[in-house]
Formats: structure tokens, sequence, C-alpha cells
């Protein structure tokens, strides 16, 4: 088995620019690895580097164990899916998948237009991508549209005929740029899972570009967190959610976004706004300090952090309730129906959480150590 | 859609006086310059109209008969297709490559774009007078040039040999920018994410991408270059009078110098309005040839 990507120290820049700051990344082979960011943090420029249509300033890119840094796209034997699609607009659906086959099996004198039918012999080769074309196009359930062009299918279905595209010659790797932020909300949900089925039977190693935190999330073996041009955090998705290394990490995960509050490092844990939290940092007393809470971390309680409620969302089996401390710190609380069903707008209540899992960060956003529970704390 | 509420609306029979009156201006402007003219150059090809001389008479078809026979006719058609064989497909082709090579160097795009529609904003009776100097058959550098090589001087202008050579060469000159020009908007207009598509497709070489993605995506750019490069061959006229008069020997005689000299030196306004409805048949019949063909091929994005 080949390997799968390795990505090393890899830098860019746009004149003065600097888009990716030395950033270094290993896929395992099969591996599923999303980069997920806000715009412009270099998700995109990363995976046009990964596919040769971007040159690198420094670093080098290993596919299969090849070195590519300096090959170009074509040479790379990698599928892109980009964000738009890129179908051909003047060729059918089943042309469009047939592309990438007719480029690698057919001679240059065959695949020029008028000239191919100078060269005898070649009807074999054309029926055998045909049936390559059929084959992906019936995994996708697309097996009927291949006579259409694109300007005739739905978005939904240009989606497909990409993948098929990508699908149809088994590369070594698949390189996803943003390909579902086109379609609407339920189709989105929808072809989320196929890609993962589809990556499931391919086992090809791929390389999902997303700023949706669900996708990234929801399809991944791993999750890296883009930031300003650098890999901020790579992990399992379960590991990002609940072991962020930093801050930003915390931040751009979950939904809705990780409540913070500014508190103080005092004897016996920290202190915010005059009162104490059972949360023990290692760090020096006076240290400022950031807590996260999670929106399911927060309870209503009869003591805790007095709060104004500001909104109610219902969403049927959980409710979240927004409210602003005596701080001005906003917080948003994740609660079941039955605790918080009669909360509305306007009501004062007070929030508790389960102190001791609360992230802490310092005041650089880095993830803080905690310090062992003392016995008698 | 019918929905009752719809159809109890009483039905619009009658013409809409509003509408007319919007579109009177379009009609008014239309008529008056374009199918009014076009009808008296009709009527016109069917009389004897001279200027300064007897009253008209209706002559019937006796000018086109006329035009048949006429040696000068036949050599003047001849060479305006042969120059529009010429010029067109030269220009069309050497413009594509100049367009793909200048759009491939980001490097001084601006400045070789406005070097090359310089032949286009400059006044063509001007520059005649210049190629005049560079064809001159003693003094001309063109002529020298050669010498240089060890070739015999070439009488450019002066010989009906090589006279529609050098008009078609002057031609292809003087529509290249337009067609440079034209060329690089309609590869500025293709998305990149295209090419990128066809580079990871596999198309490495740009042999490939040019025939994936290039060529069809220029379509629509490539049928109005062919249109109105054919119609500027068509109407080919500056660089003859200018130059050659039609001369040595008719050799150079193109379909509007006939036209103008009939018109406009022996003031035969009905002869000469015969010539330019067949120049108008011929423009008609290529523009309907080049959609039909064309307009099918190709692709509208």
């Amino acid at each position: 088995m080949t390997d799968g990507i390795r990505i090393e120290g890899i830098s860019k820049g746009f004149g003065a620019t600097p888009v990716l700051r030395g950033v270094s990344a290993a896929l395992a082979p099969g591996e599923f690895l999303s980069l997920v960011g806000p715009s412009g943090c270099g998700k995109t420029t990363l995976l046009r580097i990964l596919a040769g249509l971007e040159t690198a300033e420094a670093g080098r890119v290993l596919i299969g164990g090849r070195d590519v840094t300096r090959l170009r796209p074509a040479e790379r034997d990698v599928a892109m899916v980009f964000q738009n699609y890129a179908l051909y607009p003047h060729l059918t659906a089943g042309q469009n998948m047939a592309v990438p086959l007719a480029m690698r099996r057919l001679s240059v004198l065959e695949r020029t237009p008028l000239l191919r039918h100078l060269v005898p012999g070649n009807a074999g080769r054309r029926r055998a991508i045909l049936a390559d074309v059929q084959a992906a196009a019936d995994t996708l359930r697309i097996g009927h549209l291949l006579d259409r062009r694109p300007a005739q299918l739905s978005g939904g279905q240009r989606q497909r005929v990409a993948l098929g595209r990508a699908l149809v010659r088994r590369p070594a790797a698949f390189l996803m740029d943003e390909p579902l932020s086109n379609l609407d909300a339920e189709l989105r949900a929808q072809t989320r899972k196929e890609i993962v089925e589809l990556h499931r039977q391919a086992g090809v190693t791929t390389v999902y570009v997303t700023h949706d935190q669900v996708e990234a999330m929801t399809m991944s073996d791993r999750v890296a967190l883009m930031l300003d041009g650098r890999i901020l955090q790579v992990g399992a998705p379960r590991v990002m959610y609940d072991d962020p290394c930093d801050l930003r990490v915390a931040a751009f995960l979950g939904s809705p976004r990780i409540n913070t509050l500014a508190a103080v490092v005092s004897p016996g844990g920290v202190s915010v706004a005059g009162a104490l939290l059972p949360v023990l940092a290692a760090a020096p007393l006076g240290t400022p300090v950031t807590l996260g809470l999670r929106a399911e971390m927060l309870r209503l309680a009869p003591s805790g952090m007095p709060a104004a409620v500001e909104h109610v969302e219902f969403l049927g089996s959980e409710v979240l309730v927004h409210a602003r401390l005596a701080s001005d710190e906003a917080m948003v609380a994740r609660l079941p129906v039955a605790d918080a069903g009669r909360v509305r707008a306007g009501d004062r209540v007070h929030l508790a959480a389960d102190w001791p899992g609360v992230l802490l960060f310092g005041a650089d956003g880095a993830r803080m150590a905690r310090r062992p529970a003392l016995t008698h704390a | 859609m019918h929905s009752p509420a719809l159809d109890a609306l009483p039905r619009r029979t009658a013409p809409d006086l509003a509408g007319y009156l919007l579109a009177a201006p379009a009609v008014i402007g239309l008529s008056v310059l374009l199918l009014l003219p076009t009808a008296a150059l009709l009527v016109a090809s069917l009389t004897d109209m001279e200027l300064g001389g007897p009253p008209l008479r209706w002559v019937g078809l006796a000018n086109y008969a006329e035009l048949l026979h006429d040696p000068a006719f036949r050599q003047a058609l001849r060479n305006t297709l042969v120059y529009v064989g010429a010029v067109l497909p030269l220009s069309v082709a050497l413009g594509l490559g100049l367009a793909l090579l200048v759009e491939g160097e980001t490097r001084g795009r601006a400045a070789f774009r406005a070097v090359f529609f310089l032949p286009v904003v400059s006044l063509l009776v001007a520059m005649a007078t210049a190629w005049e100097y560079l064809l001159h058959p003693t003094i001309g550098p063109v002529n020298r040039l050669l010498a240089l090589l060890g070739v015999a001087p070439v009488n450019w202008l002066g010989s009906s040999e090589w006279v529609l050579t050098s008009l078609c060469m002057i031609g292809v000159w003087e529509n290249l920018g337009y067609v440079v020009v034209l060329f690089m908007a309609g590869l500025t207009a293709i998305p990149p994410e295209l090419r990128a598509a066809a580079e990871t497709d596999g198309a490495a070489r740009a042999w490939d991408r040019f025939w994936l993605v290039t060529w069809p995506m220029l379509g629509p750019t490539t049928l109005f270059v062919v249109t109105i490069t054919a119609i500027r061959c068509l109407r080919v006229f500056d660089t003859v009078a200018a130059l050659t008069q039609g001369g040595p020997n008719k050799a150079s005689e193109v379909l509007l110098h006939l036209m103008y000299r009939e018109g406009f030196t022996y003031f035969r306004i009905g002869y000469s309005a015969a010539i330019t409805t067949v120049f108008l048949a011929v423009v008609l019949a290529l523009v309907l040839l080049q959609t039909r063909v064309l307009e099918r091929r190709v692709h509208y994005g």
C-alpha cells in the first residue's frame, strides 16, 4: 500500500502578504482530512498547492510516497473537485467525466478534434472509457444524465458529475475545495453522507477544504484547523472539540460558539467579577485567564452566576437560552426542554456549570494546564 | 397558468397605442437611416440614373446584365473574394496566436495590446502613405532588405502579379490588431477554474488545454471575429484608393473601388447602385452562411 500525503513546511505569499507560514501535515493512506478555517486562512491555497495549481515558496509535497513538489498537476495523479464544479460547459456530463480518462489513455492525435478519426483502432479504447464512465455514473446514480450538458443540470446533479469526474480514474488522492457550499441545506446534508460513503468505498486519501465546521466534524477522520496561514491543531473531531489547544480552535468548532468568561487566578480557584469559581489553574495568582464554557456545560441552578435572559430559541429537542451576565458577558446555554421550557426573555436566572470540566485558556489564547484538584477543594 | 380572475379581465384586442408610440423612435430611425436608403439603392440600380445626365429612365435589369459581361466587374469580384479568402483566415489565425501569446504573459500585456491596436486607430489613408514608402520599388526598405539577402527587387504595388499580394499583406496588418484585441477580451472571459480543472484532469500540454477549454470557450468570440473581419475585408477600399486605384491593369480592382469609380468618377449612379447591391448580397450571404453553419457549433456558456 502506498503512503498517503505528506505536507512539509509549505510557505507561500501573495506579494508581501504571507498566506501560508510553514504548514506541515501528514495523512495516512485512505485518510479523510478536513482543512477547516475562516475565509482567508490559506486553506484553499494549501489545497491548490497540493494539486499543483500554485507553487509553494518553500516546503515539499509528497503524494503516495512520491515527491510531487515540482510536478505539474497532470503528473500528480490527483483529482480535484472545485467549489463551482468547473465542468466544461460545452461537453455533456458523460464527456466531462470521460476527460480525465481520455487524457491518460488516448494519444494526442486521438483526442484532437477532427484528427482523431485518422487513428485506426482506437474504438476499443473509447468503448472502455465509456464503460468506466457508465460505472462511475451508476455509483453516483447519474447514469440517466450523461447526455445532458451542465447548463441542463441542477446544482446537485452538477455536483455529482464533478464528483464523478474525480472518481472515474481512481487517483492517488482526492482534493475537494468546498464542494458543498453551492448546495441548499437539505442537499448538503445528504451529499455529505454520500461523500463519506464514496470515500469509504474508494478508500482514496482525501483532503477536504471547508469553512463549515459541521462538515469538517461530521465527515472527517481528522480535522486540521487553519488560521492565518498556520495549522493550529490537527486531531479527530472528538479531540478537537473536547480538548482544543487554543481558544480560537474552541471558538471555531461547535455551534453555538463556546462561551468565554474573563477571570483572574485567585487562591482556591479563579475569580470572576468578585465571585470565586472552583476552577484550579496551574498559574501564579493574579494571572488573567479565559474560561471556555460550551453551551451544554451550563445549567440552571438555584445559585450561580446571576444572568438576565435576552432571548430564547426553542429547537424542539432542546432550548438555547441567550443570557447576559452582570459583567456584560453574553452566555448561551443549551438546556433540556424540561428545565428551560418556561424560561422567557427578561427572566432573571442563575447559571451554573460543571466547573472542573471547564476549559481554561491563557491570555494569549493557548490552552492552560489545570492544577490537579486538591482533596479539600 | 389559468386563473378565473385573469379570464374575467377584458381581453386586450385593440392595438395598444402606447406600444406603437414607444416603438416609434426606433422604427422611424431604422426606416430613415437603413431601410429607405437600401430601398432607394435597389430602385436606383434599376434605372440609368446619371448625375447631370438626361432624365432617368427605367431600364429594369439592364445594369445587372451589363455587370455579368463587364470584365472589370468580374475582375473586381474575383479580386475581392481572393482578398477575403487570404486576409480573413490569416488575420484570424495570426490574431488568435498573438492573443494567446500576449495573454499567457502578464508583463507588458497592456503595452502589447496598445501596440497591436495601433493600426486600428490610425488613419488608414495616412498609413497607406507609409506603406507606399516601405514598398517603393527603388527606395523602399523592403526591397533594400531583400537586396541584402540577394533577392531581386519586387515591384510590390506596380506589377499586376504582386499587387494583390501586397494589398493582402497590408490587409492582414490592418485587421490583426482588431482581431488580437477581440480575442484577448474573449480569453480573459474564460473562467480560470476551467483551466485548473483541465490541468488536474491530465491536460498537461498547452495543446490539450487549448482544444479542451480555450477553443470551445472562445466560440462566441470567434464567430464574432470571423463575421466582423469578413465584412471588413469585403469592404476593402482605402488602401486600394490610396495606393493603386485598382491598377495596374485592374489587377487590384475591388468591388467598392469599382463602385466608387462608376458612381463618383463617371457619375453612373444606376450602374454603381447595381454594384453596391451585388456587394450587399455577397455580405448578406456570407453572414447568413456563417451564422447558419457556425452558430450551431458554437456553445454559448
